[in-house]
């Protein structure tokens, strides 16, 4: 497919140039972000009455995996309101041009760092506990808080967005999984960014701040780290830069090469199946675990999560990546036959969120009459009871969705399989067998 | 500071201010009285203040389960509390005292600790003396052993005891006060000299109980019992409700497990006295809660007529 240039439409450019749009989008997000850790806090203990619960776990989620991520990459990234009040802080302003000399540390993420494990790690540690997370407001509360807090003193201290770059639980699949997306933000010309002076893309002009992904436009190829906050549509001095419309997952042509991003595709592929078992599952005992934080059961229910995530879903993928004859190469050819399982871990989300986005999606009218169990009926809609929405559609909507899944990653393991030169058969027949087992689980 | 940067971080406070003031202004302006299992606090808060011929307005949600809500010794239909959901009661004392509310939804285990109190301020003229209990008057021990040494081989009918009734004088029977004085089994020793056979006996007792009662009163009783006494008794009283075997029941505590009502052995040699006072004192740490507070003497009395359904068959 060739690519459409949205940007070159005067009036699509000039709604991301301007930074009125975005900044009432911003704040409309900011407030309503911490509007939801207030309900948390001090709303309603009932999950499925709290504004919190209801509009993060199911609203904001099912927007996000079934519309943001799958079409949009980054885009809610542009839109999120965590980094927020700690860039303000750091650059001393919303819209002025920053400071030369910077008010707070501004120092570099450490390089050992530099990568998504951190990002792997704050995921896993909000998964193991999600039981606990999606259904307790105040727990809800306190993590959206905790959030906002880390992201401004990490700002306070390091340049840049690191907590979005390197910390955010959220962060790290959605960079994996937009390289999906049908858009992009790319330049036009990388040889004009070769030659221009002084980089303002990545260090900032008057015309705005230096790229706050810590990523230089002129090297992008994927849309991995960079979160479409189209600062540098606005500082480009030579117009260079462009939102494409593209054909759907064309970053996955040039795979990856890095083990952290190998281990997401695990994580995000094994943990889509624990939480149909948990959450959707028929198995009482397993739900008993995963809720009963600090309990015996809990402590193995969290061993068999990461042992699935980081030991037998990796081996079992590694024998696809092994070849004894060529055995210096297996690292590269286990990261980049990982590539194949993005499409698929994507699609079992999908699946898995329509499961409970259709159970639940009624909970969004009852806690908007009553956001804060206070006992109001804003919207009038006080006497609707929970119903399950779609039920008939639901089972051949997830079967289409993951058996589309895994048509995708093969087509992705094709690809990835000529890069590694290697065979692609077993990567096919290990999307098989887990596209049967989460079959299983969702039906 | 340039006029757009001034905005924005205006625009910026207004809408964390909003997020943060609105939220709180509501919530800290809706005074809601939470129910929460007992093991989780009960009520809260579970003491109110109120005065006498003012309206009281209560604003109730669950935390948790679904809870009820009714005040005793009141004339009043209990309220389901959901969870999430705010229930508005509004309630009008006459007289000033202490009223105790309690949950009407069989919560939990510890359902029956989920009580407060409405404490009623008034002019102290309105007031009445409680009455003595009977189970007082009568100096009952309502702890001690009250075991029937004779029960029947089968359950006595009133049917065949009516029969009987009409050779017999049992006028002095059918009073209310010999009837809440007196055991089925002191009634059958009475009867004793009559010259029937045992069974007849108990069916001629079987008739005077339920000739000391009515069809209403059992009714009544019936319906009390199903919503606060079967939970652990069991619907047909024989001490297997749904909570009989979640009961902390252990060694070395006082706690028993639920009466078996449907035992002639220790309901027949019980008087309605000796009734009345197990369940309005209660069981004091056996785990029987007091319902003195609760119930009305009236009510009382039409579930101890029911509660002796057991043990009879009524026409």
């Amino acid at each position: 497919m060739t690519k459409i240039e949205l940007t070159s439409h005067t009036f699509i450019k000039s709604a991301l140039k301007n930074r009125y749009p975005q900044l009432v989008v911003l704040v409309v997000m900011l407030a309503g972000y911490i509007f939801a850790m207030m309900a948390g806090l001090i709303g309603t203990p009932v999950g499925s009455h709290n504004f919190s619960i209801v509009f993060v776990w199911i609203a904001w989620w099912a927007i996000l995996i079934l519309f943001a991520v799958p079409f949009f990459g980054r885009g809610w990234c542009a839109v999120c309101p965590i980094p927020l009040p700690g860039e303000w802080l750091q650059r001393g302003a919303i819209l002025n041009p920053p400071n030369k000399k910077p008010k707070w540390s501004n120092l570099r993420w450490p390089k050992f760092l530099r990568n998504i494990w951190l990002q792997n790690i704050s995921f896993l540690l909000l998964a193991l506990f999600s039981s606990v997370l999606l259904t307790t407001p105040n727990v809800t509360g306190i993590i959206l808080a905790a959030m906002l807090f880390t992201a401004i003193a990490l700002s306070m201290v390091f340049e840049r967005r690191s907590f979005c770059r390197y910390l955010c639980p959220v962060g790290g699949f959605v960079g994996l999984y937009s390289q999906t997306a049908p858009i992009e933000l790319r330049v036009k010309d990388k040889q004009a960014c070769i030659t221009c002076d002084g980089k303002p893309c990545y260090n900032g002009s008057a015309n705005g701040y230096g790229c706050p992904w810590d990523v230089f436009p002129g090297g992008l190829t994927r849309n991995t780290y960079c979160g479409l906050c189209t600062e540098c549509l606005r500082t480009c001095p030579n117009d260079n830069i462009a939102i494409n419309l593209r054909s759907f997952a064309s970053d996955l042509e040039k795979p990856s090469a890095r083990l952290d991003e190998a281990f997401k595709a695990f994580i995000m592929l094994g943990s889509a199946m624990i939480y149909a078992a948990v959450l959707l599952g028929p198995w009482g005992a397993l739900k008993d675990a995963a809720y009963h934080v600090g309990t015996s059961a809990w402590l193995i229910y969290a061993a068999v999560f990461l042992g699935i995530v980081f030991i037998l879903l990796p081996s079992l993928f590694a024998l696809c990546a092994f070849r004894l004859e060529n055995f210096n190469s297996f690292k590269k050819r286990f990261t980049t036959l990982s590539t194949a399982l993005i499409p698929l871990g994507l699609m079992f989300w999908v699946a898995f969120s329509l499961s409970f986005v259709f159970t639940n999606a009624s909970y969004i009218l009852v806690s908007l009459f009553d956001p804060l169990g206070l006992g109001w009926n804003l919207f009038g809609t006080v006497n609707i009871v929970w119903q399950p929405i779609l039920t008939p559609i639901l089972a051949p909507a997830q079967t289409l969705v993951l058996v589309g899944g895994l048509i995708w990653s093969a087509r992705t393991a094709l690809k990835a399989s000529n890069e590694a030169k290697t065979s692609s058969i077993p990567v096919i027949i290990y999307c098989f067998v887990v596209t049967l087992i989460m079959l299983w689980l969702l039906l | 500071m340039k006029r757009s940067e001034l905005l924005s971080r205006l625009l910026m406070m207004a809408g964390i201010l909003l997020a943060i003031g609105v939220p709180l202004f509501f919530w800290m302006r809706t005074p809601l009285i939470h129910a929460r299992v007992a093991e989780n606090g009960g009520w809260s808060p579970n003491v109110i203040q109120a005065e006498a011929g003012k309206p009281l307005h209560l604003q109730l949600t669950s935390d948790d389960v679904t809870h009820g809500f009714a005040v005793g010794q009141m004339d009043m239909q209990s309220v389901d509390v959901m969870p999430g959901k705010v229930t508005d009661v509004t309630l009008t004392f006459d007289k000033p005292g202490t009223y105790t509310f309690y949950c009407t939804r069989w919560c939990g285990v510890n359902h029956w600790r989920m009580r407060g109190t409405i404490e009623v301020s008034g002019s102290s003229l309105d007031t009445e003396p409680a009455a003595v209990p009977l189970y007082v008057s009568l100096g009952l021990n309502v702890d001690a052993p009250h075991d029937a040494p004779i029960v029947p081989k089968e359950i006595p009918s009133a049917i065949r005891g009516e029969q009987l009734a009409t050779d017999l004088s049992i006028a002095q029977f059918v009073n209310p006060d010999f009837y809440r004085a007196n055991s089925p089994y002191q009634t059958f020793q009475d009867l004793s000299s009559t010259g029937l056979g045992d069974s007849e006996i108990w069916d001629a007792v079987s008739y005077i109980w339920q000739s000391n009662t009515t069809a209403g009163s059992l009714v009544n009783g019936q319906k009390l019992f199903a919503q606060n006494c079967a939970a652990c008794h069991g619907e047909n009283g024989a001490g297997d409700g749904v909570f009989a075997d979640k009961l902390p029941i252990k060694v070395d505590s006082m706690m028993q497990k639920p009466a078996n009502l449907t035992d002639p052995v220790r309901m027949l040699g019980a008087s309605p006295a000796m009734l009345q006072g197990k369940i309005l004192r209660g069981g004091m740490g056996t785990g029987m809660p007091s319902w003195g507070s609760i119930f009305t003497e009236h009510q009382i009395w039409d579930l101890i007529a029911y509660i002796y359904s057991f043990q009879f068959q009524y026409h």
